[in-house]
């Protein structure tokens, strides 16, 4: 009986065994992930924001796409180019067809990109050259721009193509508006031509997409299932991943990362990102707001500059504060975006404290001065601890500063220029940017070197108003130089002038950081878009 | 009776206005939600067009006048982090948060309850000084760590129970329930001890003394005398007359359980209206901190007077003299 008994169990055994065993080779490859907040909306439209569009590129298709260095490769344009200085054309692929099974056409480009220039749309920015977007047939768009934009291909690989029947048979034919009183269908719902179909969308609670069987390019991942998750506590985060309930989190906390590499069943995927953390001036105010100065204003004086710039020890917060986590620079952009001037990223050597109080007492401040400290505490890794640091390091020159650290939205509604181009309220401030419209010098020149002008939408967020004629000049001959090699040349001096003016303290470019289960395989670029088409699970 | 109800619903009326006009005074210092709402290369024109367009620009009791015309219409708007409508948004997640308090209020009562009576009527037993040293740890540590620590030991160390989330949902009309899925119920295990651990403690420590104080006065020992069961005394006689002060706090602590999910649900990663808040304040969500102020001021008002009613129903005297009924016992 006993026996018997015995053998029935492992008879059982056994086949349950096998059964586990069968459905563990045919096993759906469900791949969940997670990120500290949700992606805000479906619409693709909706933000300029890193995260959204990266998400929904996975839904969504652009005409042209980044590759994995960042270049550009065909998506739904197979072909592009300038026909002459002021038109460009777009060649569109044949055959692709909507998640819905609707075929894709010229109509869907004009369309998409009409919507993403007008209504609540938040990528207006990228339309600003564009006379005429026009459709020749159904597998060609040719676009009249009022000046020549060498850029414009670059610009809308951020544009992702929606399907127009689909837009305007739910009545979100126009971006979604939150000043508007009523919903719009496109923030809950999508309809792309990407290599994954929405299946799934519970705000702030999960997102979950499956791969489009019928899609135009050989997909390289092998999923079956993709489950997003917000987890907005880093240590839940971490837990999650250790716990093995998701497979992998996307930006890790740079105290954390140490942790996670210890552990044998999780990687660290790292590198640095293409934004750069900079310090500001106040260079337009003649009397700073928050200083002990009257009537004149430091930061005119060159000398001054240079003094903090050479005081402010990089390697040090890397060391202390980044953990190791950041990559130090001297320039305004970042490897890997066009522009970036290797030869000029060396950071001039630290000056010993008596040599930057001796070019400080050169400017006329032999007891050094005060001056208030504006820094984000949200926003960056580790910002407040940075602009410590930084005031630590003032201090041994005989610079008192007065730090005030806030949350973001309080942050840059104080700092940010004001409406009638005015600078913003601050002496000396912490600051972020990545040229991620562009992947282009150009733009960090347009936007935060070149002198403030409300007119021509120039120095917008020049939020101290540097100004220098020569490099003004030189920015706006680059922006539409189509000759390589001069144009090159143009970014060299203007790089130079503005760092040999100690026009800003660059800082790093802080790190990238991500954290997988041992079994995932995954592309990471550097300027954090995670996309799915490149992950595998073994 | 019935007078009593409406002239509360009334003052409950009054409240609801107050908390929205405070809470519409103090939202000018959460920041300025338009930075969030714009990309980095948004010009300053445009941001300043949008704060106009929506009404950031207005002072405070207009824009709260404004809020409570459209509240009154049933529209409390969108969200400015996502443009969803935010009364969806709210009764979306308004389940998950109810589940969760519900839970946590039954694991404190049905715990909490006869662990108080336990000590309160063996002090001296060594398991009553036990419960009591380990119930100072419940309201010692802050909940986050509590929570942060039952997700070490059951989910990543032994891996028995999901590290956050709500598990697998069933859908009854707009209400999502966890309650009939196993990996539903796994996963409210955690969060709800973490919520309702300090609870727990409070009635227990509630309950206890309470006990000691009734059990010195004389109608126990006439109890006694009159040769009851312990049974009949303890809880016929002790616990019914410890029960007011008890149902006036675990109601009271119910809406501070929905009101202090926030921390709860943060940690778990729960998707409930208190993690939708914590997301709003960070983004300065206007319209959405608005409509939760309020519905956490109803709960709380809604509750108070659910414990004014349950009065009647437990203490006699205050029956007999419900002609009066602003006289209220405690």
């Amino acid at each position: 009986m006993k026996a018997e008994l015995r053998r029935w169990a492992l008879a059982g055994a056994a086949a349950l065994a096998l059964g586990l065993g069968a459905a563990s080779t045919t096993e759906a490859k469900t791949f969940k992930w997670a990120n500290a907040g949700d992606v805000s909306s479906m619409d693709p439209y909706y933000r300029n924001e890193t995260f959204l569009l990266a998400f929904l590129e996975n839904i969504y298709d652009p005409l042209v796409r980044r590759d994995e260095k960042l270049g550009l490769e065909p998506a739904l344009a197979v072909k592009w180019g300038q026909m002459s200085p002021t038109t460009w054309f777009f060649d569109l692929r044949p055959n692709v067809k909507f998640h819905d099974g609707s075929p894709f056409t010229a109509d869907d480009v004009v369309f998409s990109l009409n919507r993403a220039s007008s209504g609540g749309s938040n990528l207006k920015g990228n339309f600003t050259s564009v006379k005429e977007i026009r459709k020749v047939n159904d597998h060609r768009v040719e676009v009249d721009t009022k000046y020549p934009d060498p850029l414009l291909a670059s610009k809308w690989a951020l544009i992702l193509i929606m399907s127009k029947a689909w837009a305007e048979k739910n009545n979100a034919a126009v971006a979604a508006d939150a000043t508007k009183n009523e919903e719009n269908f496109a923030t809950r719902n999508a309809m792309g031509t990407g290599g994954f179909m929405l299946k799934e969308r519970r705000a702030g609670e999960k997102t979950v997409l499956v791969p489009n069987p019928n899609w135009w390019d050989k997909p390289k991942h092998n999923l079956t299932e993709v489950i997003f998750t917000p987890i907005p506590n880093p240590a839940t985060r971490v837990a999650a991943l250790k716990a093995g309930d998701i497979d992998m989190m996307y930006e890790v906390p740079p105290q954390d990362t140490d942790g996670l590499k210890r552990d044998a069943n999780l990687k660290v995927i790292e590198g640095p990102e293409t934004r750069v953390v900079y310090l500001g001036f106040d260079h337009e105010r003649d009397e700073l707001l928050e200083s002990n100065i009257k009537g004149k204003n430091p930061f005119k004086d060159r000398r001054v500059r240079e003094a903090f710039h050479r005081s402010i020890d990089v390697q040090a917060i890397r060391r202390a504060v980044m953990r190791g986590q950041s990559f130090p620079t001297n320039l305004m952009v970042a490897p890997g975006i066009n522009g970036y001037v290797k030869e000029l990223d060396k950071r001039p050597p630290l000056l010993k404290p008596e040599e930057a109080k001796k070019l400080l007492a050169d400017a006329g401040y032999p007891d050094g001065f005060e001056t208030g400290m504006d820094c984000p505490n949200d926003r960056y890794v580790n910002d407040e601890k940075i602009c410590q640091a930084v005031v630590a390091m003032l201090a041994r020159i005989g610079i008192k500063v007065n730090l005030l650290a806030q949350t973001r939205s309080k942050y840059f509604s104080k700092i940010l220029r004001k409406a009638d181009n005015s600078p913003g309220e601050t002496s000396f401030f912490m600051l972020g940017w990545s040229p991620a419209t562009t992947y282009d010098v150009h733009n960090v020149f347009e936007s935060l070197i070149q002198t403030p002008n409300k007119e021509t939408k120039k120095g917008l967020f020049n939020v101290g108003g540097y100004s220098n004629k020569k490099v003004d000049e030189l920015s706006d001959k680059m922006e539409q130089e189509t000759d390589t090699e001069k144009r090159d040349a143009m970014i060299y001096e203007a790089t130079k002038l503005y760092t040999e003016d100690y026009a800003y303290i660059p800082l790093h470019q802080q790190a990238v950081i991500w954290a997988a289960r041992k079994n995932i395989e995954l592309h990471q670029p550097a300027d954090n878009r995670f996309p799915l088409r490149f992950v595998q699970v073994k | 009776m019935t007078a009593f109800v409406l002239r509360r619903l009334a003052q409950s009326i009054a409240v609801l206005l107050a908390v929205g006009l405070v809470a519409f005074l103090l939202f000018r210092y959460v920041g300025d939600p338009i930075s969030g709402m714009v990309g980095q290369d948004t010009s300053l024109q445009e941001r300043e067009e949008l704060r106009q367009r929506l009404g950031l620009n207005d002072p405070a009791p207009l824009q709260f006048a404004r809020f409570v015309g459209n509240a009154a219409q049933g529209w409390f708007g969108l969200s400015y982090r996502t443009s969803e409508p935010v009364s969806r948004m709210i009764l979306e997640r308004m389940p998950a948060t109810l589940e969760l308090a519900l839970v946590a209020a039954l694991f404190a009562v049905l715990v909490g309850v006869p662990m108080g009576v336990w000590t309160g009527l063996y002090p001296r037993h060594w398991s009553s000084r036990l419960l009591q040293a380990v119930s100072l740890i419940g309201v010692s540590l802050p909940t986050f760590l509590i929570g942060i620590l039952l997700i070490l030991v059951f989910a990543v160390i032994l891996g028995v129970l999901p590290s956050f989330g709500r598990g697998d949902t069933v859908q009854l009309g707009w209400w999502t329930s966890g309650f009939f899925t196993l990996s539903g119920l796994k996963a409210l295990i955690l969060p709800s001890i973490t919520l309702g651990l300090f609870q727990l403690t409070l009635i227990m420590r509630l309950v206890r003394s309470e006990m000691l104080e009734v059990m010195r006065t004389d109608y126990i020992k006439f109890a006694r005398a009159r040769g009851l069961t312990n049974r009949a005394i303890n809880f016929g006689h002790a616990l019914k007359n410890t029960l007011v002060p008890v149902i006036t706090i675990t109601g009271l602590q119910l809406g501070a359980i929905i009101a202090f999910s926030i921390v709860t649900e943060t940690v778990f990663s729960w998707p409930g209206m208190g993690q939708l808040f914590v997301q709003s304040v960070q983004f300065a969500d206007i319209p959405v901190m608005a409509a939760y102020l309020l519905l956490v001021a109803l709960f709380f008002v809604l509750i108070n007077l659910v414990v004014d009613l349950l009065y009647y129903a437990v203490d006699p005297r205050l029956r007999s003299g419900a002609a009066t009924a602003g006289a209220r016992g405690h």
